[in-house]
């Protein structure tokens, strides 16, 4: 047993990381914002010329030929920076839809919750968006139609993906919760040493490292149980994280300006997605009766 | 990233799980709780048994994935727990082994392993509990011994231990963490008095321990006098290294079991219910796979497991509490008999978030080493 990243591993989410600080750092979060509903094209395909569609691919196919593993520190970078697009369902599309390998087409997908991401935006849509109604989305990176069936199976991957980007939003919201509490002063001292922030701090932490050991064990061993609890703690990671790295922000974490509510509202939309909530829960808890326990 | 046994990791899972097979249908039943002559005797003996089958020292010299392997490998089986030999094996020893002398390791270490003695951990004190450096108990010296006044408190299984992993202060003038010294006392010496304590479980598990001028050899000093803090925290970091860990799977049990009781009495319908378990179920694979991680990264770097313990130790000590409550729903009104399974598991699942560092200790522990927030007061 080596439960740790490899050489490789780490480089790839090194890697990934310096992409997105230059291609997509603060000032191209807060200009998204300020477009909501548009998807920046450029971004797209240079991220499917780096490998982040096609990663999964076999070479032979024209792919990196890389597993799950791989996949989930991309989109663990991916979350972490707040990329927006539809970027599990492209990602699931590469090699069956022409051109979501590469970046050239953006694909949206009904995957069996009851909502479609960037749907205006997508050049493909995956499953049937018979119906579908715009609703004006909480989250301003993330535009969202309501569907009427839809029946779509889940697909575990799908799951696990989106784990992997609620890890990396319960990440950055730690740091930005540890940053302003060592930056931010009152009664003359950071409010990092007083203990009902630190204490807030350190929950923060160990839910995001509780969620990191459960959605890479669920890479590695791709088992449906694994899976579900893998999603189920890093969405509590991402939205508990979020709302406490607000509450450390105070005034501020209320603030538009400020980027805490988009890591949250991010959040939020990524905990309706399928396979999480009561439907996670429902599959481990049938698990248990299996006797896979024990 | 690899979950899967090394060829050697896989040679011992096998063989282990090979001879527990044969050996634990062989073990004396488990004696009553309030038994502790009884108790001890088992655990002992247990621990002798592991002796004689080469496993004895296994916490000690083996590499943490070994270790990782041997807790799970016994937990599933339903081997016997530590019990009385936990201070003992899990950090008296390695704290003798790694920072006691040649003669001190001969004298103490051998008995430990054998099955033959048992220790307990003298730090808490009436007035000094998560503030430890406070404590009072006062020693000093006589010739070739120390003498010793003060009293301990929450001494587990200091009935039936033959010695104590004792801190004392020896220079009251200097700072509170520079005047103290770690020091092994024979429990049997003159002026030691145990009075049990009752748990709100209602068992005698503790103790409160009086020391009036008791005799212990400077021989017994564990470090240099007045350099006891520096032991103790090589003391604390084995304490909250790996020991919780084969509880992770003996919980994991006890989840796979309440599924099915609630399916045999009906609960089992309620959504709410089955969610719960399905969310701590959840938990429990979590805090499982968070082991694996920390141990692969402590055996890379070459060392007992770090500050991260205390990440695990705050997650399980409360996914530990909710899993009693969650069985308290599963019984209904049968969660407030004690002769039901579970209820007194209950009971004793409340100190885990006090024991070994409460939480509020541990948070500050991870705000301030590892995330590097500034020092409170
Ligand atoms: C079952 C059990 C077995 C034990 N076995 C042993 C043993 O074998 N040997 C031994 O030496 N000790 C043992 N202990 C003692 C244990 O280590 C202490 O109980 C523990 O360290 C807490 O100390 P305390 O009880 O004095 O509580 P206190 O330190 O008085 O704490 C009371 C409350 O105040 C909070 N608090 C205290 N200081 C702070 C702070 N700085 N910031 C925020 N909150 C704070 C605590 O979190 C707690 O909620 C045992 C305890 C239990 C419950």
């Amino acid at each position: 047993m080596r439960f740790r990243l490899t050489d490789d591993q780490r480089a790839l989410r090194d890697g990934v990381r310096g992409l997105l600080a230059r291609r997509f750092d603060r000032t191209a979060l807060r200009s998204a914002v300020d477009r909501p509903g548009r998807l920046d094209r450029t971004l797209w395909r240079e991220l499917g010329a780096a490998g982040f569609f096609a990663l999964r691919l076999p070479e032979a196919d024209g792919g990196v030929g890389l597993g799950l593993p791989e996949a989930v520190l991309m989109f663990e970078e991916a979350g972490r920076a707040l990329l927006p697009g539809p970027l599990v369902a492209t990602h699931l599309a590469a090699g069956r839809v022409p051109g979501a390998a590469d970046g050239e087409t953006v694909v949206a997908a009904v995957d069996g919750g009851g909502l479609v991401e960037w749907l205006a935006e997508a050049d493909v849509v995956c499953g049937d968006a018979e119906g579908a109604r715009p609703l004006r989305s909480v989250d301003p990176l993330t535009p969202l139609h309501r569907v009427p069936d839809a029946a779509a199976a889940v697909d575990p991957v799908a799951v696990l993906l989106t784990a992997a980007e609620q890890l990396g939003t319960a990440t950055r919201a730690c740091e930005l919760a540890v940053q302003h509490a060592r930056a931010r002063e009152q009664f003359g001292r950071p409010i990092g040493a007083f203990q009902a922030v630190k204490h807030l701090c350190a929950e923060l932490l160990v839910r995001a490292e509780v969620a990191r050991a459960a959605v890479y064990a669920a890479a590695v061993t791709a088992a449906p149980a694994d899976i579900a609890a893998a999603r189920l703690l890093a969405d509590e990671a991402a939205v508990r994280g979020a709302r406490d790295c607000l509450q450390v922000h105070g005034g501020m974490g209320f603030t538009w300006e400020a980027d805490v509510h988009l890591l949250l509202k991010r959040a939020w939309v990524r905990g309706r997605r399928a396979g999480g909530g009561a439907a996670g829960e429902e599959l481990l808890a049938a698990e248990l009766l299996s006797g896979a326990a024990r | 990233m690899d979950l899967s046994d090394s060829p050697e990791d896989a040679e011992f899972r096998a063989r282990l799980r090979e001879w527990l097979g044969k050996v634990l249908p062989t073990l004396p039943p488990k004696p009553s709780p309030d038994d502790w002559p009884g108790r001890r005797a088992h655990d002992l003996g247990w621990q002798r048994t592991l002796y004689d089958a080469g496993y004895a020292d296994v916490h000690w010299q083996a590499s943490p994935a070994v270790r990782l392997i041997f807790l799970e490998e016994t937990e599933r089986a339903g081997a016997p727990y530590v019990g009385a030999n936990f201070v003992g094996l899990l950090h008296a020893g390695p704290t003798i082994a790694a920072e006691g002398t040649p003669a001190q390791r001969a004298r103490w270490l051998p008995p430990v392993l054998r099955g033959e003695e048992v220790w307990c951990q003298g730090f808490s004190e009436p007035d000094a509990g998560s503030d430890l450096a406070a404590l009072r108990t006062r020693a000093w010296r006589d010739g070739d011994d120390y003498v010793v006044s003060g009293s301990k408190i929450w001494t587990s299984h200091a009935e039936v231990a033959d010695w104590c992993e004792l801190l004392v202060r020896t220079d009251p003038g200097a700072p509170k963490h520079r005047g103290i010294t770690w020091l092994a006392m024979p429990m049997d010496a003159p002026g030691i008095t145990v009075r049990p304590l009752r748990t709100l479980a209602g068992s005698a598990e503790f103790a409160e321990v009086f020391l009036d001028e008791v005799r212990v050899p400077v021989a017994h000093r564990v470090g240099e006098e007045n350099d006891g803090w520096r032991v103790t925290m090589v003391t604390l970091s084995f304490e909250r290294g790996t020991a919780f860990v084969g509880e992770v799977v003996a919980c994991r049990r006890v989840l796979g079991e309440l599924a099915l009781e609630a399916r045999r009495n009906g609960r089992w319908d309620d959504p709410a219910l089955r969610r719960r378990l399905g969310a701590l179920d959840a938990g429990f694979r979590a805090l499982w796979r968070l082991t694996q991680w920390n141990v692969s990264e402590a055996e890379a770097a070459g060392g007992p497991p770090g500050i991260g313990g205390s990440v695990f130790k705050l997650r399980y000590s409360q996914a530990r509490q909710e899993l009693y409550d969650v069985a308290a729903d599963v019984l209904g009104d049968d969660a407030l008999d004690l002769d039901r399974p579970w209820v007194a598991d209950r009971l004793s699942s409340l100190s885990y978030t006090i024991a070994a560092g409460t939480s509020q200790i541990q948070r500050n522990i991870v705000a301030e080493r590892i995330l590097g927030l500034p020092k409170g007061r």
